[in-house]
């Protein structure tokens, strides 16, 4: 009982046969083997999953791969060409120290993608709330702020804040 | 964790949809947003034989105003109400709701249809639906029948859909000049379920008289409820500290909470007396603006 779909994966076009119970992280991780997309709480809560279907950041351990057929996702690898420079999101979470474990941070860059994309310059506020699908059990999120406003500058053109440590 | 096995249909028509919900009766599910569906199917807590998914039909995502009623499709996403400028300008608490409801992710799947059709009274727009009377469109093989807000929920997981039918469009009538909306719902962490919501809309007139007032509430019942005494304690004079007090006193006593992990009864009636309390302070805010 399987189905044929055809889903567009960074760009790439792909055939497949899948069980209509195949989660779309499923298909992501296990039939394309592309690891960066996390399964964290698999009950919809954590966003380590979150990717992009048609542009609109979902948990794609809540949504079957049947339903991206004719559709296309990007995942984390699609950020940023192979060995090529990375994605300022990317950049802003290295440069900011955005994660420690890093378990949570391919969700929220995902994410933060389109948020930034919907809002090009949101208030802190907009980002908590705007991330608040995603959750991190190293950083408190103080530095993920960070690294989304820093992306968000350097993505509007404008001089990035400076990353280093400030001494209180 | 993964579901049991099943089929899945993609119907591209509503009749499609329809003729397939016959075929298989109550073997069938349909999946919309699919974001209570597919978490209960990978629990196993809903096991169907075949999945319909919806979301290929076309026509049942819209929002727009005709002849003073604002239809707005099943299919239209949590993410599309929150941004919708129409809705904004009309029933200020869609703005409060939606963005209480889960998160970006969730509500960029979620719909509005969903999650009246769930018929779970701890989804949040039952409480809203009920305190903007709004009517509901459900179709099936013989054709659409319209069903009032107060006739739609029936018990957990029950709603006035029979087999075979789809819930394709909600309606909102436009408010009176002089009316302001609030909603708010308590909750333990972010894109948690409400210990206890409240939705509130108000009307009132020149003098300060309450003409009209709809209060929904959200997770203190079995059923979505009506706080209808509260309503009846407001209509008719003009919104005071006692009318308030009394509107939140009655609902808090003729709500029905369960003791759980948000809190005793006790406690989820007290809140549900202060949030009452504080939405209509917010809807009348806002009516007079």
């Amino acid at each position: 009982m399987t189905k044929n779909i055809n889903v567009t994966v960074n760009g790439t076009q792909h055939t497949l046969e899948v069980e209509p119970r195949l989660l779309l992280v499923h298909m992501i991780r296990e039939v394309l083997n592309m690891t960066g997309t996390h399964i964290g709480c698999d009950t919809s809560s954590c966003g380590a999953c979150t990717i992009l279907l048609d542009g609109k950041s979902i948990k794609s351990c809540t949504v079957l791969a049947v339903q991206a057929n004719g559709k296309s996702i990007t995942t984390i690898e699609g950020l940023a060409p192979e060995g090529g420079p990375l994605h300022p999101l990317q950049e802003g979470f290295k440069e900011n120290h955005g994660l420690h474990c890093g378990f949570c941070t391919p969700g929220m860059i995902m994410r933060a993608h389109e948020l930034l994309e919907n809002n090009p310059n949101p208030t802190e506020d907009e980002i908590r709330w705007g991330i608040a699908g995603n959750l991190c059990r190293c950083t408190g999120y103080n530095n993920i702020v960070k690294a989304i406003q820093w992306a968000g500058c350097k993505m509007r053109g404008e001089e990035t804040p400076s990353t280093e440590p400030e001494f209180v | 964790m993964i579901a049991q096995s099943f089929q899945y249909e993609s119907p591209g028509s509503l009749q499609e949809a329809i003729e397939l919900l016959n075929k298989h009766g109550e073997d069938a599910k349909i999946l919309s947003g699919g974001h209570s569906l597919i978490p209960m199917m990978k629990l196993r807590f809903a096991t169907p034989a075949t999945v319909i998914d919806i979301n290929g039909i076309p026509g049942l995502s819209y929002i727009k105003e005709e002849n003073g009623i604002v239809h707005i499709g099943a299919l239209v996403r949590e993410a599309e109400l929150e941004h919708s400028e129409l809705l904004a300008k009309m029933f200020p608490l869609f703005k409060d709701v939606t963005k209480l409801i889960a998160d970006p992710q969730v509500r960029n799947m979620g719909t509005l249809g969903g999650n009246l059709a769930h018929g779970d009274a701890a989804n949040d727009h039952p409480a809203v639906m009920l305190a903007l009377r709004a009517s509901v469109i459900i179709t099936g093989a013989d054709g659409e029948r319209e069903v009032p807000i107060d006739e739609f929920f029936f018990g957990f997981y029950m709603t006035a859909i029979q087999q075979g039918e789809i819930l394709t469009e909600i309606r909102l009538p436009v408010p009176a000049k002089g009316t302001g909306s609030a909603y708010h719902k308590l909750e333990r962490k972010v894109g948690d379920y409400a210990t206890a919501g409240v939705a509130v809309q108000i009307t009132l007139d020149e003098s300060g008289v309450v003409t009209a007032a709809g209060i929904g509430l959200t997770n203190v019942n079995p059923v979505p409820l009506r706080a209808e005494r509260s309503e009846q304690a407001l209509i008719g004079k003009p919104l005071s500290d006692e009318t308030i007090a009394l509107a939140a006193q009655y609902a808090s006593e003729d709500c029905s909470p369960s003791s759980d992990l948000r809190g005793s009864e006790e406690y989820k009636r007290h809140v549900t007396g202060v949030l009452v309390k504080r939405m209509i302070l917010k809807a009348a805010e806002r009516a007079s603006n």
